[in-house]
């Protein structure tokens, strides 16, 4: 969307008609890594396959390593970028799961990979539809985490992660997310930015220490022991901090460069709002819908949607929500703790001891794909009208659209 | 190619002293000897293990090439991104040094947790030198079982105990393994036989594609025997057998390189060994049989292989 809010076609940029993941293989196409390692799953094959046909086409000069496994995909990432190239890879679920100790080594490493990755249920039971049980597992691994709401902010959301993981006082791995299916396989009108307006923002990779400069060796990954470890880690958390200082400047960049009005989080009808739904990717959409049809009756509903949830923008969050009377923060994870989803809880914990903080409760939705519709969201915010009204939850946590 | 002692001296030391893995360790004489096989710069990727932790205790390391630990199991597709990374950037243009990978692994982290990545990693072809420094258990964590402990061995997970005389199956042949994905070089080699590992080293540099290079390693805390000892057990496992020297090339041409004169008897092998040291009590003759029938039928068979490649 542009500034003004209308469509246009401009001078530079081209629309076609394609999928989340095909998006996503756009990107990957105008960025040209150096490598890309990768392994294929659903729903996230069509990235791998759509960018090997790049290769094949010779429309990139990226090597591909066809790795037999995530876990080898990761790690074969985590060689390449410490070798001081551009590298990406792409995953989904189970194979996110199956990388995860290296996906904690890449971050702890400072190796700025990009990795779109297609929500997915993690099995058991094997499912192949959308949650974010995959990624909200990784919440905890150093890696910085973009949701996208739709096929366009998939594409846009995977050329900002470069520039965002290689900024010097970053250098942090990124996983940019998009629903799987409901974004990945829908297709879609999507705005694709000039080829050369891409290269030229994302500018030429400078490493850090690259492994290949055999005439500075470094050693990476040393043993580090109780008298080191603990102020590695120290630097990572001030890492992940001052992130949400630089990457606001790096937004503010992509939005000059592409017409953008980007943010760390979206606000829809938010600011006479009394009543709020807070949630990542897809269904944002959904709650647009509702949020106008709710509108349409007086009714003062608006509409939160963190862009980046890794690093948390807690200070966003706190400043867009306070004041509201009741919200309600829709995860579409478990977290299995017993007491709601990884949204509802950092959202809750941020807005604790902030003055005029509204009552907030979770929903728990769509787990392995459940659909979602308007009505759903319509009844939440029934309820959060109903809480706004009398100070009271009867629930903590609901679990939506789902037979009980 | 030929080993030159007085030409080797005058190389640059690529791995330095002061290193924290024991004395007597087989590691680090196999780490020396494999950095002789080339005059290029070399990038070196190590498996989680003994050799690792003790060469990189931060803020120190041993390590005078670029050098690169990233987890266990994954020593082979780290070494696939860092060659291939080196391949893009080679076509580029940007980096005019002919660069060479070694990924380093024990046998835990090379027959076991490895194998995948290992195995995928022959596959793809990268350009690389891998070397299993094979001390037959996992060692740093305690010497644990690995498929590459030999018949009878008692390790911490495989005891000898009064039901039991250690580890009862055999060892993977894991030589035989990667020679079976028919990439340019394997070999097997052994520190006592220095030459002839420098020259496997030179052999496995020089080519386009995957080499693998097998040696045992002594070690001196799992194997119970004294640390001054290593290469003369070195020299025992080829002279009785155990561990033939030999090479495969472009997955055809076998050559055992060092045939002994007169087989010695498995016994010396093991005798030398604390690990062993309960199949030598009564009533486990026909263990240590059993043993000897397993390195005369494995030693017939390697004797025939290279007469059919001839």
């Amino acid at each position: 969307m542009y500034k003004d809010g209308k469509r246009r076609k401009g001078k530079m940029s081209k629309y076609i008609a394609i999928a989340g993941d095909q998006a996503a293989a756009e990107a990957m196409r105008q960025i040209e890594p150096d490598v890309v390692a990768a392994y294929p799953i659903t729903p996230q094959t069509e990235i791998v396959m759509t960018f090997s046909q790049f290769v094949a086409d010779g429309k990139v000069k990226t090597e591909m390593i066809p790795v037999e496994s995530e876990h080898s995909a990761m790690s074969a990432c985590v060689g390449s970028a410490a070798a001081g190239v551009r590298t990406m890879t792409a995953t989904s679920a189970n194979g996110l799961a199956f990388m995860w100790e290296i996906v904690y080594i890449a971050a702890s490493t400072r190796l700025p990979i990009v990795m779109p990755v297609v929500n997915r249920a993690l099995s058991a039971p094997i499912n192949i539809h959308c949650d974010h049980s995959d990624t909200m597992g990784a919440r905890d691994s150093g890696w910085l985490q973009i949701y996208s709401e739709n096929a366009q902010e998939a594409y846009e959301n995977i050329i900002l992660a470069v520039k965002i993981a290689e900024n010097e006082n970053i250098l942090l791995p990124i996983m940019v997310c998009q629903d799987g299916f409901i974004t990945s396989h829908a297709v879609e009108k999507v705005e694709i930015f000039d080829d050369k307006k891409v290269k030229d923002f994302i500018g030429e990779y400078k490493p850090r220490q690259p492994l290949l400069d055999v005439d500075n060796p470094v050693t990476y990954g040393p043993l580090d022991l109780q008298d080191y470890y603990f102020e590695h880690k120290r630097q990572q958390s001030e890492t992940i901090k001052n992130s949400l200082k630089v990457i606001p400047e790096v937004i503010a960049e992509f939005n000059k460069t592409f017409n953008r009005k980007c943010d760390l989080v979206e606000e829809y009808k938010l600011n006479d709002a009394e009543i709020a739904i807070v949630v990542l990717s897809s269904t944002a959409g959904t709650v647009k819908v509702a949020v106008d049809k709710l509108r349409e009756r007086g009714i003062k509903a608006g509409l939160l949607m963190p862009r980046f949830f890794r690093p948390f923008p807690a200070a966003r969050i706190v400043r867009s929500l306070r004041g509201k009377k009741a919200v309600c923060v829709l995860d579409r994870a478990e977290s299995f703790s017993g007491h709601g989803g990884p949204l509802f809880n950092e959202t809750r914990s941020a807005m604790y001891n902030q003055e005029d903080a509204p009552i907030i409760k979770n929903g728990i939705y769509g787990l392995g794909g459940r659909d979602i519709f308007v009505e759903d969201i319509e009844r939440v915010f029934v309820d959060l009208i109903n809480i706004a009204k009398t100070g009271k939850v009867k629930s903590l946590v609901d679990y939506i659209g789902v037979r009980q | 190619m030929a080993v030159n002692l007085k030409e080797l001296s005058k190389m640059p030391q690529r791995f330095c002293g002061g290193h924290r893995l024991c004395s007597g360790c087989g590691a680090s004489i196999i780490v020396r000897q494999l950095l002789l096989g080339t005059q290029d710069p070399v990038v070196v990727v190590c498996a989680t293990g003994c050799l690792e932790v003790a060469t990189t205790i931060y803020p120190y390391t041993a390590w005078e090439v670029p050098f690169m630990h990233n987890a266990f199991e994954n020593s082979a597709s780290t070494i696939s991104g860092i060659e291939t990374a080196y391949r893009a950037l080679k076509k580029k243009g940007k980096i005019k040094k002919n660069i060479k990978f070694l990924a380093l692994g024990g046998d835990g982290g090379t027959y076991d947790i490895g194998f995948q990545a290992l195995s995928g990693a022959l596959e793809r072809g990268h350009n690389f030198v891998y070397a299993c420094y094979d001390n037959s258990a996992y060692m740093n964590t305690g010497i644990q079982r690995s498929g590459a402990t030999p018949t009878g061995a008692s390790t911490t997970t495989a005891p000898a105990g009064k039901a039991s005389y250690g580890k009862p199956q055999r060892r993977k042949d894991l030589t035989a393994i990667c020679a079976a994905h028919n990439i340019p070089y394997v070999a097997q080699a052994s520190i006592s036989h220095w030459k002839d590992l420098i020259e496997k080293s030179q052999k496995a540099f020089a080519v386009e594609g995957p080499a693998f290079i097998n040696i045992l390693s002594m070690c001196h805390r799992g194997w119970r025997f004294p640390q001054a000892d290593t290469v003369k057990i070195a020299k025992l496992s080829v002279e009785t057998c155990f561990w033939p020297i030999y090479e495969i090339e472009n997955g055809e041409k076998l050559t055992i390189n060092y045939k002994p004169k007169e087989k010695k008897p498995i016994t010396e092998f093991l005798k030398a060994q604390g690990r062993f040291k309960h199949i030598f009590k009564p009533g486990n003759e026909e263990i240590l049989k059993d043993i000897q029938a397993q390195v005369d039928h494995d030693w017939g068979l390697l004797l025939k292989k290279e007469e059919c490649s001839k």
